[in-house]
């Protein structure tokens, strides 16, 4: 065992994680008079909510009427029928409430002529259940996740919440099945700190980085789950992963889906709107997984554009210059950057890229994690919300701009039980040493790691397997071959090389901290992907191509140890919350 | 005459040169500063050839090359990779930017990677940065208005008024216009610098704030905002295009005719 200096801290919540929903949180929480840390392994406004450009979802109605029940009935299409019809109701029916108070909190929305939020058209966003588009989407620019993640921010400040800044998280510390707080390393000075708090908020985003192209942070390495996964926990659907149609071709920067939303659209080869044949009525708006499995088909049938013919074209450069100047300037800037693309004159070069994890750490509508013994059970002192969460609202495929709203609505959501479950200043239970020594094992083990292979090796490998064995399409065959390719992997562990052996920013032992934290995941998905014999949103399967209510209306759920994952299902929540709304059945999803 | 030394310990020296390893015919040297603060040595400057035949085009994917392939300690800070989170920003021949969105195809010869000027240095590029994030906390960046419980609707804003925050609220705080700044390397402490009287700018010119006689009485300092002497060097360095120093004639105007 080590000799670490360890500092101890007590608070009543800790919020891992200040992204947009762990600062929502943090705000309620603050609020509520709870003392409350925000651990983040970087500043705030660096968190990857503020790459999000398009917008933020709920039905103001102020381009139009609109109706909440009718962007309910939208995001449980766009789920497949996989999402929990209780979470999704709380969301859709809070959204226009949660984006009047980020307007309130200083967000420099858009603005209608009237002075109202702007709203934009987006994939999936329809009219009296079904019918014809609507504008739903609240956008900043396209700039809306860093208009929103800077706001939050100065209103966490505004509250005084106490921020641990480049705090690298650990573990959860855990006894008999409850959180009881929380080990992190700081990374400024190299001390270990041990957090007791009554309530443990994992809002550390997804986990992107599993993959070789992703439009994800390089610290999309979805720390949370994998610490949830350590404390014994399962994580939910995790074979879900959204492939973003318009990521940029070869570099995997996000073209927003507001370009479609503004009037632009894909072609092939041929010079065709292919995506007319795919979505007769949507077309280009269609949801984002059915855009990106036509965008596939295309381009495998050989009517891919370029040398390879391996991606499409989004065209724009029929737009007014002026409505791209003024609704679009950030992807002018990036196509210019990282496409060498003049978009008022030439097309997008584009393909399907790794975008979103539906998956997560499983929760009820109130963000309390949940897990199976016997039945649905809560896991006291832990909540999840965000991206790392799974609610699930998204189910097997995510809507555009029902993210940022996922962040606010269950930022709050938890905030609000929180304070209803604990009291200002409660006192703490002793919990056992052995839970900091387990965690600090763990932790001297990879700073002393002397082998022969970089994690850097380990992570290409991992995300070479998981682009080409757990992609857009899959089949019995690619998965299982996936499923014993990815644990070569994780055996690479066992020979792996930390050059930095110091305390003080030692990223060389972040990025294998994160690695591990990383295979862990790719493991839970890559076995979920297996397990699942249907075609569900995201999880397209070339050997069942057809949805199975009968056997498979169920949520995955995923155990992991070492190299052994098991699996597990629980029933989706076949009602919704309160009587202003009706169950929508499963029907046939067209676009 | 008075002579002006550095301190002992901040003489940089040459460091380690690492020599190519792939027999690659198109390299690059890339010198890049070093600093470890769990020993006693000095600041070095480490030299690597890179092979260019198998590196993406950006200044980062030089840097992450370096880390991958040769070199692990190498130690930076980077997140999102296109330009929108703030985390890449460093000193790149001699110019403050981000590195993910800076071409090195653009860079001629040799190529100079140091940390953000006049920080104190934490490790490698990784400079201090939260003297300034104290004093963005300073100008209090959150929309003041009494009309609160009142949840139902927006607060309205014409877009014309709304236009005034373009150029401003894009802002990522990477800090790469404060670190550019002579009158921000001697004043510091005490002068905001660009980036922070660019975002308290923002906020002052919010149609929705009810505090902008205020927020401007709270920059008017002879320290805070007068130390800016329109040099210039933050326009010219910030990556996301963006004028602070246009903010800050902004703000001395309105005080002057306030």
């Amino acid at each position: 065992m080590s000799s670490y200096k360890i500092i101890d801290h007590e608070y009543d919540v800790v919020v891992l994680g200040a992204g947009g929903s762990g600062l929502r949180a943090a705000v309620g929480l603050s609020e509520a008079g709870l003392k409350t840390a925000c651990i983040t392994k970087v500043f705030p406004t660096r968190s990857h909510t503020s790459a999000a450009q398009g917008g933020i979802s709920a039905a103001l109605g102020n381009m139009g009427e609109d109706d909440w029940r009718w962007h309910m009935y939208d995001t449980v299409k766009g789920a497949d029928w996989l999402g929990d019809q209780d979470a999704i109701e709380y969301l859709c029916k809070e959204a226009p409430r949660a984006v009047i108070e980020l307007e309130r909190y200083g967000v420099p929305f858009s603005r209608t002529e009237d002075g109202k939020i702007y709203q934009r058209p987006f994939g999936g966003m329809t009219k009296n259940y079904g019918n014809e588009t609507v504008q739903r989407t609240c956008a900043v620019a396209d700039r809306t996740g860093h208009a929103i993640l800077h706001t939050l921010y100065g209103q966490a400040l505004k509250h005084n919440t106490e921020f641990f800044i480049e705090y690298f998280a650990l573990d959860l510390i855990m006894k008999n099945g409850e959180c009881k707080g929380v080990i992190a390393w700081n990374l400024m000075d190299g001390t270990i700190h041990r957090f007791r708090s009554h309530i443990t908020i994992v809002a550390t985003g997804g986990y992107g980085k599993v993959y070789y192209t992703a439009t994800s942070a390089h610290t999309c390495t979805g720390d949370g789950n994998a610490m949830v996964l350590r404390a014994g926990l399962p994580l939910q659907d995790m074979e879900f992963v959204q492939f973003h149609p318009t990521g940029i071709y070869g570099v995997g920067c996000l073209i927003s889906e507001g370009v479609r939303g503004e009037g632009g659209f894909l072609v092939n080869s041929k010079g065709e709107r292919f995506m007319e044949r795919y979505a007769p009525n949507a077309k280009d708006l269609a949801s984002r997984d059915v855009v990106s499995r036509s965008i596939a088909i295309e381009i495998n049938e050989g009517r891919g554009v370029g040398k390879e013919k391996d991606h499409v074209y989004l065209h724009m450069d029929h737009l007014d210059p002026k409505v791209i100047d003024k609704r679009l300037p950030g992807i002018s800037e990036v196509a210019k950057t990282f496409a060498n693309v003049d978009v008022t004159k030439q097309p997008i070069p584009v393909v399907p890229t790794v975008h979103y994890n539906m998956g997560g750490v499983p929760t009820n509508y109130k963000a309390e994690v949940l897990t199976l013994n016997g039945t649905e059970k809560t896991v006291p002192g832990l909540m999840a919300i965000g991206e790392a969460a799974c609610v699930s609202v998204h189910g097997a495929n995510r809507l555009g701009s029902n993210s940022l709203i996922d962040l606010v609505v269950f930022g709050r959501a938890a905030a609000k039980r929180a304070a209803e479950l604990i009291k200002p200043g409660m006192t703490h239970e002793e919990v056992a040493q052995s839970e900091t020594d387990k965690c600090l094992d763990r932790f001297e083990k990879m700073r002393n790691a002397n082998g022969g292979t970089r994690t850097s090796k380990l992570r290409l490998s991992m995300q070479k397997t998981m682009q080409s064995k757990c992609a857009v399409f899959r089949t019995e065959k690619t998965l299982k071959e996936g499923v014993n390719e990815i644990r070569k992997s994780l055996e690479g562990m066992n020979d792996l090389s930390v050059q930095d052996k110091s305390l003080v920013f030692n990223t060389d032992l972040v990025e294998t901290l994160e690695f591990d934290n990383l295979i862990s995941q790719a493991l839970t998905t890559m076995d979920s992907a297996y397990h699942r014999k249907e075609s569900r949103g995201a999880h397209a399967r070339e050997d069942y191509t057809k949805r199975d209510d009968k056997n498979f209306m169920k949520h995955t759920l995923a155990w992991q140890d070492g190299d052994k994952v098991t699996i597990k299902y629980r029933d989706v929540h076949a009602r919704t919350l309160t009587n202003d709304v009706q169950y929508f059945p499963p029907k046939e999803r067209v676009y | 005459m008075v002579q002006f030394n550095l301190p002992q310990n901040s003489k940089i020296v040459e460091g380690k040169y690492y020599k190519d390893k792939t027999n690659s015919s198109n390299l690059k040297k890339v010198n890049v500063y070093r600093w470890d603060p769990s020993d006693d040595n000095n600041p070095r400057i480490d030299t690597f050839e890179v092979d260019m035949d198998k590196c993406g085009p950006k200044v980062l994917d030089i840097l992450f090359k370096i880390k991958n392939e040769i070199d692990s300690t190498l130690t930076f800070r980077r997140s999102c990779a296109h330009g929108v989170c703030g985390s890449c920003a460093m000193n790149v021949d001699g110019v403050n930017t981000l590195s993910c969105i800076k071409s090195h195809t653009d860079i001629k010869g040799e190529l100079n990677i140091y940390p953000l000027p006049h920080l104190k240095v934490i490790k490698d590029l990784i400079g201090d940065l939260s003297g300034l994030y104290k004093q963005y906390e300073s100008i209090q960046p959150w929309l003041k208005t009494t009309q609160t419980g009142q949840e139902k609707q927006e607060l309205l804003q014409s877009p014309n008024d709304r236009s005034k925050l373009d150029g401003y609220y894009e802002c990522i705080l990477c800090a790469c216009c404060s670190t550019s700044c002579p009158s921000y390397w001697w004043n510091g402490d005490k002068y905001l610098g660009p980036a922070v009287l660019l975002q308290a700018y923002r906020w002052i010119n919010d149609s929705r704030d009810e505090e902008k006689k205020e927020r401007l009485k709270k920059v008017a300092d002879e320290l805070k905002l007068y130390r800016c002497h329109t040099i210039m060097n933050c326009t010219n360095s910030c990556p996301k295009g963006l004028n602070p120093a246009k903010a800050i004639g902004s703000i001395k105007k309105m005080l002057a005719t306030s």
